[in-house]
């Protein structure tokens, strides 16, 4: 039985009265692609932080390639192999973004001279900015910066690539195109989990999504069924248009329950 | 009662609502898209808000919906398009200035000023207010309880009372475009209907309101009118009467056929290689 | 004895730092503005009494009537042009220019009034007498006029922030710029009038440093602004009659320094401004007392 590459065991998280993650357990595999889906404020981009390490859980533990890495600091579980790209790129600005990658390969992926060219090489590449390499970072415009930050999270050779929110106002084209890389890099052994609110980036790369809400997990399956479960929609679209979906009828005005649609918590 | 699929636009019949489609709208956008840096957060949006209506604006996170209405209020500059208040063209005006005019925004997150009293507050919303039915003691009139709490820091209010304050200081600006932006959100949905059910009274003194919200069953509920943004396009228009649930899935996640495509914003070069 | 007189002479200084601090503390408070300038400031205005009363012979104690509303004026203008155009550029530019604007100042008052330093109304009673309480007690009138019109003004600048109708938008504007908008008020000149208030008082606070001591154009940045920042740092920051606190506490610590060592009497005041930096940064009062 091989143990899963990512382990989550239930993780909590908590800010003062607000909940971040509840009682949390996720086990990804080698090479998975699972998505990550719901509304603002569920507690994703907090996820990725309990599992990269820029957050340290209340309760719970985090395995990694068999390793309990809980209390290991970001560095150091990159080292390990998890990668991951923030929903705001912040590239090294007064740096080429070669240099920016090879930061990325020598520091995060721990690689020494040649193989940290390599690597940042191959990840100029993959994500197609080859064209940029000598760019200053400073000078890129935002839709660059992200690719940027893709690139960055492969240079550090992961074994487990986070990718937060990379495709928002990407054009159909060019959500099509990422897509294809992200799917290339998964195909070479690479696990990913993504979190996007690009719903169709996801249905059309991932065979795993998972619904968060309120710091917990509302659906965990295949994209289509779990889009389709009661409970999710009822995350994002609300009672009355689930139940309405579910085989009742849009309009039926007046008796909206008053029931908690999934729990929202006080800020 | 079901609608082709695919975009419903309401067409003027009188059951219940009538929509003057040829009329001067109250609140009109036109074409209007707006950039943060490279990223387009509107693409070419329009609507038309015609007096006594509730229009309601959902859609995804990332679709645009507050961006929207903070344009309209002045706090975005558009890099196209106008916003019109009953065909007078306001699209160069500052935000201060349309709120004179009436076109008045509750912001997400209330924004409430912190060190000021529940009162001050409300006076702060009346130092430029135009004339009409409202002032601070017909708020008080209509949400009782803050009658009782006039005194204390807005600090220290609940959400939902926090929020009703917001609004009442919208109010006594007497508005006549009220812009709601995400009124539920981190509030307890009981709170939220509670808040929702003033609306009617809000109506009845000659109010026209244009809303955001995330909780789409909500905004089906209270809105004579809605759009659905995604992504910065417009996926589906009409009434809620109108529109059948499968259409609003599909509008809201984009999925099916329903997906906005376009051209790449003018002069950047694809973010992703051919 | 001497002691009962240093520590007294300590608290009706007070007042004067007080009009010197409470103008700075409501730039900062409101704006965030540091604004290097604001010693500055109170010498010009000093000037141009000085100017007033020489060339236009107003008598000297009508001389505040001019100043006073032209420094308001020029605060205003000065807001609206240079400050509101470098706060757009962010905190560390404002710290740039109000500093550049100091250094303008000086140089300017420097070529136009030589380095000699001048006093006002040297000659008047008020100026230079004093009564006796007791045997060794020795109050000039002068400190007990300006600690009085601290107090009075003090009291005003609350009033007006509680109760008016700018004083509510300008304590809003602190709080939340881009509500305020929202609310139909034009932040900007908002801001206006809260420099203008800072300008008028600190222009108070200059004439009567130009009536109590001596007037030179280096005195705003040796002197007044020093004691300003002490003053509100000790008192805290974000509150008006904190300013009051931290220039009585100023003001008795450099006496009873110079009690110990007439040459200590600076320094034993900015050792009290460290001690409060180290053991209670936000100040003696903390801003929830304020309003």
């Amino acid at each position: 039985m091989t143990s899963p590459l990512l382990d989550l065991e239930h993780v909590t998280k908590r800010f003062g009265r607000v909940v971040i993650a509840e009682d949390l357990s996720l086990a990804v595999g080698t090479g998975d692609m699972v998505g990550i889906v719901g509304p603002n404020g569920a507690g994703k981009t907090s996820l990725f932080g309990l599992i990269s390490g820029d957050l340290a859980p209340g309760g719970g533990e985090v395995r990694f390639a068999g390793r309990t890495v809980t209390k290991l600091d970001p560095a150091a579980r990159c080292k390990l192999g998890i990668g991951r790209t923030y929903q705001v790129p912040r590239p090294f600005g007064d740096m080429t973004v070669f240099e920016n990658l090879l930061v990325a390969a020598q520091q995060g992926g721990g690689l020494r001279r040649r193989a940290s060219y390599a690597a940042a090489v191959s990840a100029l590449e993959r994500t197609g900015m080859s064209g940029q390499a000598n760019s200053p970072a400073e000078r890129l415009g935002l839709l660059q910066r992200k690719r940027l930050e893709l690139a960055r999270a492969l240079a550090t050779q992961p074994t487990l690539l986070l990718l937060d929110e990379v495709a928002g106002g990407l054009t159909d084209p060019e959500v099509a195109q990422l897509v294809e890389i992200v799917r290339g890099v998964n195909a070479d052994g690479i696990a990913v989990i993504w979190i996007e609110h690009v719903v169709r980036a996801l249905t059309a790369s991932v065979g795993r999504l998972i619904c968060l809400s309120g710091g917990k997990f509302v659906g965990d399956g295949a994209p289509s069924a779990v889009l389709a479960q009661p409970a999710v929609r009822e995350v994002f679209l609300g009672s009355e248009v689930s139940a309405a979906l579910a085989g009742g009828s849009l309009g039926a005005t007046g008796t909206g329950d008053g029931a908690a649609s999934g729990e929202r918590s006080e800020p | 009662m079901t609608s082709p699929p695919g975009q419903v636009k309401g067409d003027g019949e009188v059951a219940g609502g009538a929509r003057p489609e040829n009329g001067t709208p109250l609140l009109e956008v036109r074409d209007l898209t707006v950039n943060h840096g490279q990223l387009r957060a509107l693409d070419s949006i329009s609507l038309r808000v015609f007096p006594g209506e509730v229009y309601a604006i959902i859609g995804a996170n990332g679709a645009g919906k507050s961006t929207l209405l903070r344009t309209i209020a002045g706090l975005h500059r558009p890099a196209a398009g106008s916003v019109l208040l009953e065909g007078t063209d306001l699209t160069r005006q500052r935000p201060e200035r349309r709120a004179r005019q009436g076109i008045v925004l509750v912001p997400e997150g209330r924004r409430l000023f912190g060190s000021l009293t529940v009162e001050e507050n409300l006076k702060v919303g009346t130092a430029y207010a135009r004339p009409g039915p409202w002032s601070i003691e017909q708020v008080y009139e209509t949400f009782s309880w803050m009658r009782d709490r006039r005194s204390q820091r807005t600090a220290q209010l609940s959400g939902g009372e926090q929020q009703t304050v917001a609004i009442g200081r919208a109010l006594v600006a007497n508005p006549r475009v009220l812009l709601l932006d995400e009124l539920s959100l981190g509030l307890a949905p009981v709170i939220v209907q509670r808040i929702y059910g003033m609306l009617p009274q809000i109506l009845a003194t000659g109010l026209t309101v244009l809303l955001v919200e995330q909780d789409v069953s909500q905004a089906l509920r209270v809105a004579s009118h809605i759009q659905c943004l995604l992504e910065g396009r417009t996926t589906l228009e009409g009434r809620p009467a109108d529109v059948t649930a499968e259409q609003v899935e599909a509008a809201y996640f984009g999925l099916a056929g329903v997906a906005p495509a376009g051209p790449p914003v003018e002069g950047s070069e694809s973010l992703w290689p051919g | 004895m001497a002691w009962v007189n240093a520590i007294i002479q300590g608290v009706l200084t007070g007042g004067l730092y007080a009009l010197f601090a409470c103008g700075l503390s409501l730039m900062f408070g409101v704006m965030k503005v540091v604004n290097l300038a604001h010693g500055d400031l109170a010498v010009v205005a000093g000037y141009i009494a000085i100017f007033v009363i020489t060339v236009m012979n107003v008598p000297v104690l009508w001389s505040f009537l001019i100043v006073v509303p032209v420094m308001a004026v020029l605060g205003y203008a000065l807001q609206r042009t240079l400050i509101q155009s470098s706060l757009d550029r962010g905190v560390l530019t404002t710290l740039i220019v109000t500093f550049g604007l100091s250094v303008v100042i000086e140089n300017g008052l420097l070529q136009f009034f030589t380095a000699n330093s001048r006093g006002i109304g040297a000659g008047l009673p008020l100026v230079s007498e004093s009564f006796s309480l007791g045997s060794q007690i020795q109050i000039a009138y002068l400190l007990v006029v300006i600690f009085a019109v601290a107090v009075v003004v003090l009291s005003g600048l609350q009033y007006f922030l509680s109760r008016s109708k700018y004083g509510r938008l300008i304590r809003a504007s602190a709080d939340d710029q881009e509500a305020v908008q929202l609310s139909g008020a034009d932040y900007r000149h908002v801001f206006g009038i809260c420099a203008a208030l800072a300008f008028g008082t600190v222009a108070l606070g200059g004439i009567a440093y130009g009536m109590y001591s001596q007037l030179s154009p280096t005195t705003g940045t040796d002197t007044i602004l020093l004691f300003a920042f002490a003053a509100v740092v000790i008192g805290g920051l974000g509150s008006l009659w904190g300013t009051l606190l931290g220039g009585i506490v100023l003001g008795v610590a450099q006496q009873i320094g110079a009690q110990i060592n007439i040459s200590y009497e600076l320094l034993a005041g900015y050792l009290v401004f460290l001690a409060v930096l180290v053991l209670r940064p936000q100040g003696l009062i903390t801003r929830g007392a304020q309003s």
